[in-house]
């Protein structure tokens, strides 16, 4: 049978992919250039069995997806720079509480309204730590229409699989274009359902810090237990223990590290022999993987890393290239002032030189400025 | 007469919070009676508060829980009311919770008149913070934050519920435990968006510097100012002077917001 394929706005795509991996319900707030995303959404939950609604601000729509998790429901909720400063708030606390939710940021030119229509990849660090307080951060960084769907879906498995928020890390570019989407089969992708608890009611620790994963329970069905932003014991009341603040906020990061493995995803394109290495994320990586044909094209031993998960940051794959290949310098293209750049020196820790190449021009950063960064390393 | 409230409270978590003469154990208690005299499992209640002294409450209770974030209680009772509709869904909250950093999101439920029901727990000042002023602080009072008497003109929560669109709207005092209670009752039999302002006592925050002496005399307060809305109408402007009144203040029969929407979008024919 021939595969279902479509002509898709990046947008609409991660609507598509959030349905596929079982999503029914949506809370959002209207944000250039995020919309399309509760557009559709609003469109197509219906269809589906699912809700939809338009909350009254940005703070109260993350709160709604929070709360329907709680209740049972693979949620959703979609946003652009000053919204993501809005629900920051509310992020820590599903950070916290170990709540599943998936939060889309295309990201805009910022600081404050910013560049309301103009696309930049100035949100990473404000998705790894915009909420206060030391917390998981897992975030997905897709590069074209098809990985705005598959890379969505993949979000929801992790968000299912650690109970923690997710980011789906795109901008304004790769959210806003139209590309061809082939459109999974059901099935064909894999779909994470929320496991759920098999202990006796009275027996259930919904936050058991001695365990590395507990079932969330759904508020309903029959396992009553309390939720809290503050920090909480096991069974989820409250304590100033700071031992236990200690314990469960180094296991709720630690389980990310612990499956860095299973959560970090990157593409590493022409590395096995590369001199000199390109580390780029969405819009800017498709730039970068084109300037690193033309350097091989003209003889230099260029390679692309091109991390589909930002958070955490994948330092294991690119300490293992750098230790195995001898790197004469990085490339960094970010359409911003270094905030990934700074996290690769972080790594390289002085083996070998890392360049940044910012821009907050609202143009993509072209493969010919890339290519003369390289050839600088030559 | 000895009523069994064992039942409904969760194993190990008293002591409660609170202070001495706070009236919020009262408040708890009326809680406690409404819902087993209306008959609700405990299993299909989700019970979402704020932060403060008030949003506490819902720890001592075996219910399903949720103690959120500041003012956002109604947020995210949103959510789990969409995500799960054969829930009974109650948010609550303190004056400053619901009505300063939660203003907001309280407006756009009662205009949605989405079927919950919220208590917002008013006794005029921010305690747990330890007295500062709140949108229901009354002119002239003090608090740490208003030295030198309150500035500020205050909300009036029932009648900025009745003009957001709550279908009910009602208020009572932790004086009067019956009535409470059945204001209560009354609030979780109605479908569309129930609000009851509950007024409290805060001997340590508001009382003390507010010539309370002592927290039986703020209970006497609300005894001497409360005026049922029944009798109120045969009042004069006057003699109102200083009350207030409580009962069940605004019901009307208005589409519910998930019914409507279920409705329209087709998921319900």
């Amino acid at each position: 049978m021939a595969k279902k394929v479509e002509f898709m706005m990046g947008n609409h795509a991660v609507a598509e992919g959030a349905l596929y991996a079982g999503c029914r319900f949506f809370g959002g707030y209207p944000i250039t250039p995020s919309t399309e995303v509760a557009e559709r959404m609003a469109e197509r939950l219906p269809q589906v069995g699912g809700r939809f609604i338009q909350m009254e601000d940005e703070i109260a729509a993350m709160a709604s997806v929070i709360g329907a998790s709680i209740a049972g429901a693979k949620s959703l909720t979609a946003t652009s720079g000053p919204g993501l400063s809005l629900k920051q708030e509310n992020i820590g606390y599903a950070m916290l509480c170990e709540i599943p939710v998936v939060i889309v940021d295309v990201m805009r030119g910022g600081p404050s309204t910013g560049m309301p229509t103009g696309p930049s990849q100035s949100d990473i660090m404000c998705a790894k730590w915009g909420t206060h307080g030391d917390h998981p951060a897992i975030a997905v960084t897709p590069a074209s229409v098809q990985e705005q769907f598959d890379e969505t879906v993949r979000a929801f498995n992790l968000a299912e699989k650690y109970r923690c928020p997710v980011f789906v890390l795109t901008d304004a570019i790769i959210g806003q274009m139209m590309e061809q989407l082939v459109i999974p089969e059901p099935g064909e992708l894999e779909v994470i359902e929320r496991p759920k608890p098999t202990c006796k009611p009275e027996e259930y620790l919904p936050f058991d810090m001695d365990k590395d994963f507990v079932p969330l329970a759904a508020f309903g069905s029959g396992y009553r237990y309390h939720i809290t932003g503050l920090h909480h014991n096991s069974d989820g009341f409250p304590t100033n223990d700071p031992v236990l603040h200690t314990k469960n906020t180094i296991k709720i990061i630690e389980r990310l590290d612990k499956n860095y493995d299973d959560i970090v995803k990157v593409e590493e394109f022409m590395t096995d022999d590369a001199e000199i290495l390109v580390f780029a994320i969405g819009v800017s990586a498709r730039s970068a993987k084109h300037a690193v044909v033309e350097a091989r094209n003209v003889g230099i031993k260029a390679g692309l890393v091109r991390p589909l998960t930002i958070w955490p940051f994948p330092e294991r794959h690119l300490d293992r290239i750098l230790n195995k290949n001898k790197i004469k310098g990085i490339v960094v293209p970010e359409m911003n002032l270094g905030q990934m750049t700074f996290e690769v020196q972080r790594v390289a820790k002085g083996r070998c030189a890392v360049e940044g190449l910012y821009s907050l021009m609202l143009d993509p950063i072209l493969p010919s400025e890339i290519l003369e960064k390289i050839r600088r390393f030559v | 007469m000895s009523y069994d409230y064992a039942k409904y409270l969760r194993k190990g978590k008293l002591p409660h919070i609170w202070c001495a003469g706070c009236t919020y154990g009262i408040i708890l208690k009326s809680l406690i009676r409404a819902i087993d005299g209306i008959g609700w499992a405990k299993d299909d209640i989700a019970l979402v508060s704020g932060i403060g002294c008030a949003s506490r409450l819902p720890g001592y209770v075996d219910f399903n829980t949720l103690h959120t974030t500041h003012g956002r209680s109604i947020g995210f009772a949103t959510g789990v009311k969409l995500a799960n509709p054969k829930l009974n869904v109650i948010a609550l909250g303190g004056d400053g919770d619901m009505t300063a950093i939660g203003g907001n999101h309280f407006i756009h439920a009662c205009r949605r008149n989405i079927d919950l029901t919220i208590f917002v727990f008013n006794n005029n000042i921010y305690g747990m913070t330890g007295a500062q002023y709140s949108p229901t602080t009354p002119k002239g009072a003090w608090a740490t934050t208003s030295p030198y008497g309150m500035a500020e003109n205050t909300f009036e929560i029932t009648s900025l519920a009745i003009g957001s669109g709550a279908s009910f709207v009602a208020r009572t005092t932790a004086y009067h435990v019956a009535h409470c209670e059945k204001m209560m009752k009354e609030a979780f039999q109605h479908k569309g968006t129930s609000v009851v302002e509950i007024i409290n006592a805060c001997p340590t925050g508001f009382g003390r510097k507010n010539k309370f002496k002592t927290p039986a005399s703020m209970l006497t307060w609300m005894k001497d100012s409360a005026v049922n809305i029944e009798r109120a109408k045969n009042m004069s402007p006057e003699e109102l002077v200083g009350k207030y009144t409580i009962g069940v203040l605004h019901k009307v029969d208005k589409p519910e917001y998930i019914e409507t929407y279920d409705t329209t979008v087709g998921l319900k024919k």
